[in-house]
């Protein structure tokens, strides 16, 4: 631990030292400079064709520039959250220089020709006329993933820890868990429709199954490499198989299980777009299918970007759940 | 402290008898024999050193007493009882703390009385042990906040909140350095002299033995069987330079196959 404590108050302190010097936070205007680049370049330069929403990303990027030339002064004064943005600034330029880049790529010059790509208003245009409908598909797979990944990780955890612990459940189970892990979902989709009544039930297999998998054989890796010793103290001390099973196995493996639980998250997300295929009406997976049918990428690019920012906010989430969980483990990772 | 411990604590120790015992270990299809027709007697409250070299079968004794394991064959017995299972009367305390990194100190003191569903009517002996082994100002602390010393001596009191009546300990200091070693040794005899119990320690210490055991006894390489038996009289606390004991020690060294010039 302590290294760990040096290391963050280290670097704290490392920042406020380099703060007073320069009171300016001279990233701050580097982004400043390149989101107003981008500005520029998007109202000043026409477009190849019509995307719609150019200006109002013009005014955005303008804003985002303002922003930050009015933080480069008092960023430092924001405390937390004010080292928080100094810590991301560089990635805050190369934001500024990316959009600048695709903006010009696409819809200046129009070397990454429509359909194909879209420039970032073209996105933007999507989320301002097809915003409803994009919540509507938000909610629906949110609905599908939460039933999904939630009934996977508690099956594919239950189902770990009994094969890690039992010998004749491992003896059974794993050879059937090392067979069904490898397959993909996709191939799964005609004995779902034969087994469950309804395609909302099959799709919610389906995603449970990809985030369960993972769960399952972390957990039983970890159960099983609990180190004797625990348990041979644990049963001196007069603890029966459940307190064994509950209160020396379980917590012992907990760090091996949300790495399966990491994992799990991750292969939910891309069963997604399959398991929508069986005669859902919405969700984002049937979004991006049906947009590809029709050729409109933007909407599929806009899609993605929404999937991608609400997986990663679920990976925050879990980080945080993980470190409150495992806290004990400070200085042993 | 032995004041604190008399009065809440009525512990009695129990004799300890092994009857030629033999185990031996299945390993890649041969076997490893570890005890060559073991006995030996322990009196209630007595405290016993077994000495020997490195991996020669002390510790699967130990397991055998603790009821970790059943002998291949002969008697392992607690006042004339046989040994199947493990009891809390029977703590084994090992080399490492082996302490449960998830669980504070407290919560793994606990953790004998909460198996046995204790908590509410021995809860209060947690704060006494903790007292005990100087670790009261830790109690709300993980073991990878502790040193090597300090997650000893939880471990030791989570052994003692159970009031064992047999403390086995499997080299308990062999990995602390000497000066903590030292004071940890007089901490186990004014542990062992106010709550009684017996206690049968396991160590390749020579001057760990002389200075805590009434009797001391010599085991040889593995399949380990017990070639010498040596009382110490001396009364406590012993001094390590005490004549008797330095030639105790010469002779032990002896029995171990080590010559005098050491």
């Amino acid at each position: 631990m302590s290294a760990a404590v040096e290391n963050t108050y280290g670097r704290a302190g490392e920042r406020s030292l380099a703060l007073p010097v320069a009171t300016i936070w001279r990233n701050g205007l580097f982004a400043a400079g390149t989101w107003f680049l981008t500005a520029a370049l998007s109202y000043g330069l026409p477009d190849v064709i019509s995307w719609g929403a150019t200006e109002l990303f013009a005014i955005i990027m303008l804003a985002g520039a303002g922003i930050f030339l009015a933080l480069s002064v008092t960023v430092h004064r924001l405390g937390g959250f004010g080292r928080t943005l100094v810590h991301y600034g560089p990635w805050f330029i190369v934001l500024g220089l990316w959009l600048a880049v695709w903006e010009v790529l696409t819809a200046k010059l129009g070397w990454l020709p429509k359909p194909f790509f879209s420039p970032p208003q073209g996105l933007l245009h999507v989320y301002l006329t097809d915003w409803d409908r994009l919540l509507i598909c938000i909610a629906y797979t949110g609905r599908l993933w939460g039933l999904g990944f939630f009934s996977g990780i508690l099956v594919g955890f239950a189902g770990g820890v009994a094969l890690g612990w039992s010998k004749r459940f491992a003896y059974w189970g794993m050879p059937l868990l090392k067979l069904i892990g490898p397959v993909p979902a996709s191939a799964w989709i005609p004995c779902t429709f034969f087994i469950f009544p309804s395609t909302f039930h099959a799709s919610i297999f389906l995603v449970a199954l990809a985030s369960g998998i993972p769960v399952a054989i972390l957990t039983a890796a970890g159960v099983s490499q609990v180190n004797r010793s625990f348990y041979d103290v644990a049963r001196t001390l007069g603890a029966d198989n459940r307190f064994l099973i509950f209160k020396v196995a379980i917590p012992a493996s907990l760090p091996n299980v949300f790495v399966g639980i990491f994992m799990g998250l991750y292969y939910s997300f891309a069963v997604l777009v399959v398991a929508e295929m069986l005669g859902a009406k919405f969700g984002l997976g049937w979004y991006l299918q049906f947009n590809t049918a029709y050729s409109a990428y933007a909407n599929v690019y806009a899609a993605l970007i929404i999937m991608a920012l609400i997986c990663a906010g679920l990976v925050r989430l879990l980080f945080v759940a993980r470190d409150r969980l495992l806290g004990w483990q400070k200085g042993i990772l | 402290m032995a004041l604190a411990l008399a009065e809440t604590a009525a512990v009695d120790s129990i004799a300890l008898d092994v009857e030629g015992v033999s185990h031996l270990y299945e390993r890649d299809g041969g076997a490893l024999q570890v005890l060559d027709n073991v006995s030996l007697t322990i009196a209630p409250g007595e405290f016993v050193a077994l000495l020997g070299p490195s991996g020669c079968g002390k510790s699967t004794l130990l397991r055998l007493a603790a009821g970790l394991e059943t002998a291949a064959t002969g008697k392992v017995l607690e006042d004339g009882r046989p040994i199947t299972a493990p009891n809390p009367d029977r703590i084994l305390v090992f080399q490492d703390a082996t302490l449960f990194p998830w669980r504070t100190v407290r919560d793994n003191i606990a953790t004998g009385l909460e198996a046995r569903g204790l908590l509410g009517t021995k809860g209060y002996r947690i704060d006494e042990v903790l007292k005990l082994v100087k670790l009261e100002g830790f109690a709300d602390f993980y073991p990878h906040q502790l040193s090597g010393g300090m997650a000893q001596r939880a471990a030791l009191a989570r052994a003692l909140v159970n009031d064992p009546k047999l403390l086995l300990l499997d080299e308990p200091f062999g990995k602390l350095d000497s000066l903590t070693r030292l004071r940890m040794q007089n901490e186990l005899l004014d542990l062992w002299k106010s709550a009684g119990f017996t206690a049968l320690l396991v160590t390749h210490d020579v001057e760990e033995a002389l200075l805590l055991a009434d009797r001391v006894i010599v085991l040889s390489d593995r399949p380990a069987s017990i070639v010498a038996e040596i009382r110490v009289d001396q009364p406590h606390p012993r001094r390590r330079d005490d004549a008797g004991l330095v030639a105790l020690r010469s002779q032990l060294l002896e029995k171990l196959g080590i010559s005098h010039d050491v």
